[in-house]
């Protein structure tokens, strides 16, 4: 039972690859920013200082991920059952409106800590039940999910401006948005953290939710590896058929994970709703919900990966947006160009080097490698 | 390297074909996937016109060996030599050129596509295809008559039986001038009766001056059929021998490197209570057709059954109907003369509660979990057991210090419960999931195909198992298509031929009797058990 392909020693697999990648995608951006004529190092070191240059760019920087590590977390748990959902943006979405209801609700009643684990369920709950009919109907009928949840995206957004321009909206106001939040669901500024590292701070919309992001993430990591839900979500995810010989129950397990995965995505809005604009706005998610797609490849569907990962493109549109600031000759849209690139080439083809690199590896160390590689004992 | 045995065999074969260069001859073959060396140092001559087996263990080298002959691979050294000249082959297009073909163990046809146009794909010679057909058409007539390999050209292939869907993908490899076939454990999926009839058109094929390389596990077969044989071990070549020359026995040791047993030393059976009882059985596949008809039998506490057949006989659709994967249409199973639910609600989760263990067949699909570590495979199935949780958590500790007892039970190879269950041999594999279920301790086990694609020491183990359960008082139910296997296991043996159970023997029934209700040939009642 020689495998074709030998193992790859970790750092290799979870280090050198994931670089080279990165790197083909920077250098191709960089012909890119020659193209319009700019010098691409002074770009490159732009986009970085602007993203981690100063404190107010790491603020940015981490709220941005803040949303992309809860994105890439929800696609992250469907991916450990064989789902594709690319329906992270509507959930999101509509994530949204459990944290708008409770702090509309609530504002003036409650402090922050009250309000901010409600607004979670809420926001969970919402973002799960915009999942459950997906789900359902991928479990009970095989309608594919990649096709129902991507449906569902258009009519989330076209049910949240129907409620944004009617029902949530404050009758003298002509701005599609809810009224402003009161004190009791405006979550606190994490401004005394990047303090703490010396770090000065005139405006960063970072905010708690960043630590919620990092504990969920702990969450996921515990519960895909560590309970026994986590179990037959991956028993599913690997082999439909062991997890049938195993008796897991193949309708509510399709439907549990991916209320999680909508549950994750629904928490995303939390961050920028409640700790940012503490109103609800329209598409406040930005595409937040399909970046998270590549977070989770990125990240290989592990919290350890997704991190950093989703820090990397929180960098990618702060630095961006500073970039096209610095320099008008690019726009925003070619900073979309980029992170298109790195999706590319760190997403969908992560495995255009591998077989080059793998072999690479042996011919200069398969000999020093074997009596490590041997499995002892 | 070189084995003794090999030097012999060349001596051998210079007296027998002096003059004629070898077909194949391949020297000091190396090939390593990463750490694993799979190919080491590998010489090999097969003679032109003969028949030459190789055999070995899964994992021997056996395949990675042809597929760098047939170019699915390149060696990292070494030499190819065909009909004398030395050669490169980077791609199978160029083995094919070189008149090498290959019928592969799981075949590489088009379902849907007619006999002609599967041995034309690949080799249409132009855009427009109609031109071409004509002219394969009688082409492919010519090589029907001349090897009497006969088929329905027009014939779909999911219509025929895997006999002539064989016979298709040796046409093909005629069809592209092949002069040395390869063919990988070709009787796998044949009836003894169409496993006879393929050695006759081997031996025709031979005798037309073709070479062959056949590669199998099966010891018989290379006792009835090849010129010379190879034996292969731990990805070296350990002897070659003239197969008149040689006998099972040595071909065993020099596969395994010890001596084994081939016959499973066992008593008498004691059966006591009914543990099992299947009655009025009925399957039909995803399809809606009939795949088990109106089966009863029983199992009895401390025996064998086993079920012989042809795979795909409809004995995978009842075994899972029996353990509650697949919903039956009528009939019903009782457990302990308690109904299960065959036809509804049968919870293979609960079942295992019940006492029911399942060894499935399909151990890379249904068994196993390949991506998982071992250890967390060693659960699969008893998961929600509150041996292994911690309330819904679980408990990481006790479930590896388990499947550790378990590794250390079993002797599984390398003994690590962290590794890739992918990493480990498919005889490991196997014992890994025999360890899970016979360690419940169940009251009746099924087993499915339990050596299939398992190297002979490992056989000789499971058989041990197996027999030990029963002794141990279970009720054992034991499917395979291996006619040895059930033949040496069995305490009474149920035949199934097109989902019906054609006939019950003893364990002394012989192999021919046995053949004959395997291939459906009927007209005897269906009872006359052998106490």
């Amino acid at each position: 039972m020689a495998a074709p392909y030998a193992k790859l020693p970790g750092w290799v697999d979870y280090g050198l690859i994931p670089l080279v990648n990165l790197t083909v995608a920077f250098l191709v951006a960089g012909l890119v920013v020659l193209l319009v004529g700019e010098n691409p190092l002074r770009a490159a070191q732009l986009l970085v200082q602007g993203a981690f240059g100063s404190g107010d760019g790491i603020g940015y920087t981490l709220f941005y991920a803040t949303n992309f590590i809860f994105a890439g977390l929800c696609v992250a748990v469907a991916f450990h059952c064989g789902l594709f959902n690319i329906g992270g943006e509507g959930q999101a979405y509509v994530g949204g409106l459990g944290v708008a209801i409770v702090c509309l609700a609530f504002d003036s009643i409650f402090p922050w800590w009250i309000n901010l684990p409600l607004a979670t369920i809420m926001a969970a709950i919402a973002g799960a039940l915009w999942a459950l009919i997906p789900a359902w109907l991928q479990a009970t009928r095989g309608s594919h999910i990649v096709i129902t949840t991507i449906m569902f995206n258009f009519i989330a957004a076209s049910f949240m401006v129907y409620l944004l321009v009617g029902p949530l909206k404050p009758v003298s106001s002509m701005a599609p948005e809810t009224r402003t939040f009161a004190e009791g669901a405006q979550l606190p500024r994490l401004d005394w953290m990047l303090e703490m590292f010396g770090l000065t701070i005139r405006s960063s919309p970072l905010n708690i939710t960043f630590l919620l992001a990092l504990l969920v993430s702990f969450g996921v990591w515990l519960l895909i590896w560590r309970t026994r839900l986590g179990y037959e979500i991956r028993t599913m995810g690997f082999s439909p058929t062991a997890a049938k010989y195993a008796g897991v129950n193949q309708t509510r397990i399709i439907i549990v994970a991916m209320l999680v995965s909508g549950g994750l995505a629904g928490m995303m809005a939390l961050n920028p709703v409640m700790g940012d604009q503490t109103r609800l706005q329209m598409n406040f998610v930005a595409g937040a919900g399909f970046v998270g797609i590549a977070v989770a490849l990125m990240g290989r569907s592990h919290p350890v990966g997704i991190i950093p990962a989703a820090i990397l493109f929180g960098m990618l549109y702060q630095g961006g947006a500073e970039l096209s600031f610095e320099m008008p000759t690019i726009s925003r849209d070619m900073i979309v160009i980029i992170q298109g690139l790195v999706i590319l080439f760190a997403g969908a083809l992560e495995h255009m080097f591998r077989p080059t690199i793998a072999r690479l590896f042996h011919m200069a160390g398969g000999g020093a490698l074997r009596p490590a590689a041997e499995p002892g004992e | 390297m070189l084995g003794f045995g090999n030097f012999e065999a060349w001596i051998s074969a210079i007296d027998g074909t002096r003059m004629a260069p070898n077909a194949i001859e391949l020297t000091g073959i190396n090939k390593s996937f990463g750490p694993v060396r799979a190919n080491k140092d590998i010489n090999l001559a097969v003679h032109k016109g003969t028949i030459h087996g190789i055999i070995g263990e899964n994992g021997a080298g056996k395949s990675t060996l042809m597929s760098i002959l047939y170019g699915f691979y390149q060696a990292d050294s070494g030499q190819i030599e065909v009909d004398g000249k030395p050669v490169t082959i980077n791609t199978p297009n160029d083995a094919i050129a070189m008149g090498i073909g290959m019928v592969h163990q799981h075949f590489m046809l088009v379902e849907n596509f007619t006999v002609l146009e599967n041995v034309m794909l690949g080799a249409e010679g132009a855009q427009l295809i109609s031109g071409s057909i004509a002219k394969a058409r009688s082409e492919l007539k010519h090589l029907e008559e001349e090897y009497a390999l006969e088929v329905d050209t027009e014939a779909v292939i999911e219509e025929l039986p895997v006999g002539l869907q064989q016979r298709v993908e040796i046409l093909k490899a005629l069809y592209r001038g092949a002069e040395i076939l390869i063919l990988d454990e070709p009787t796998g999926v044949l009836t003894p009766a169409e496993a006879d009839h393929l050695f006759r058109i081997l031996k025709q094929l031979k005798d037309q001056g073709k070479t062959i390389v056949l590669i199998t596990h099966k010891l018989r077969e290379i006792m009835a059929v090849t010129d010379n044989v190879s034996v292969m071990r731990q990805g070296e070549m350990v002897a070659t021998r003239k197969t008149s020359e040689t006998s099972v026995e040595e071909l065993a040791e020099l596969m395994v490197g010890r001596h084994v047993l081939l016959r499973v030393e066992k008593g008498e059976a004691k059966p006591g209570d009914v543990k099992l009882a299947v009655e009025n059985l009925t399957v039909k596949d995803s399809r809606g057709v009939v795949m088990v008809d109106n089966v009863s039998f029983e199992v009895r506490a401390g025996e064998i059954v086993g079920i012989a057949g042809v795979a795909g006989n409809g004995q995978s659709q009842m075994i899972e109907a029996i353990a509650g994967i697949r919903r039956a249409e009528t009939g019903r199973v009782l457990l302990d003369g308690e109904p299960i639910g065959v036809t509804g609600d049968a919870d293979p989760a609960l079942l295992r509660k019940r006492g029911m263990a399942h060894v499935p067949e399909d151990r890379h699909h249904m068994g196993l979990v390949l991506q998982f570590e071992e250890n967390e495979n060693s659960i699969l199935g008893y998961h929600a057991d509150v041996e292994y949780l911690n309330g819904p958590m679980l408990d990481i500790e006790g479930i590896r210090s388990d499947a550790r007892d378990k590794i250390e039970k079993y002797d599984i190879r390398p003994p690590n419960c962290r590794l890739k269950t992918a990493n480990f041999s498919g005889g490991n594999q196997q014992k890994i999931v025999l360890a899970r279920e016979m360690e419940q301790d169940p009251a009746v086990l099924i087993v499915g195909q339990p050596t299939r694609g398992v190297d002979v020491g490992a056989i000789e183990f499971i058989h041990k198992r197996i027999i030990e359960m029963r002794d141990a008082g279970k009720a054992v139910l034991l499917v395979s298509v291996e006619l040895d296997e059930i033949r040496s296991l069995a305490d009474r043996i149920l035949v199934m031929f097109a989902g019906r159970v054609v006939g019950e023997r003893g364990p002394d029934a012989t192999e021919g009797e046995l053949g004959l209700l395997m291939a459906g040939v009927e007209g005897e009642p269906t009872k006359e058990a052998a106490e």
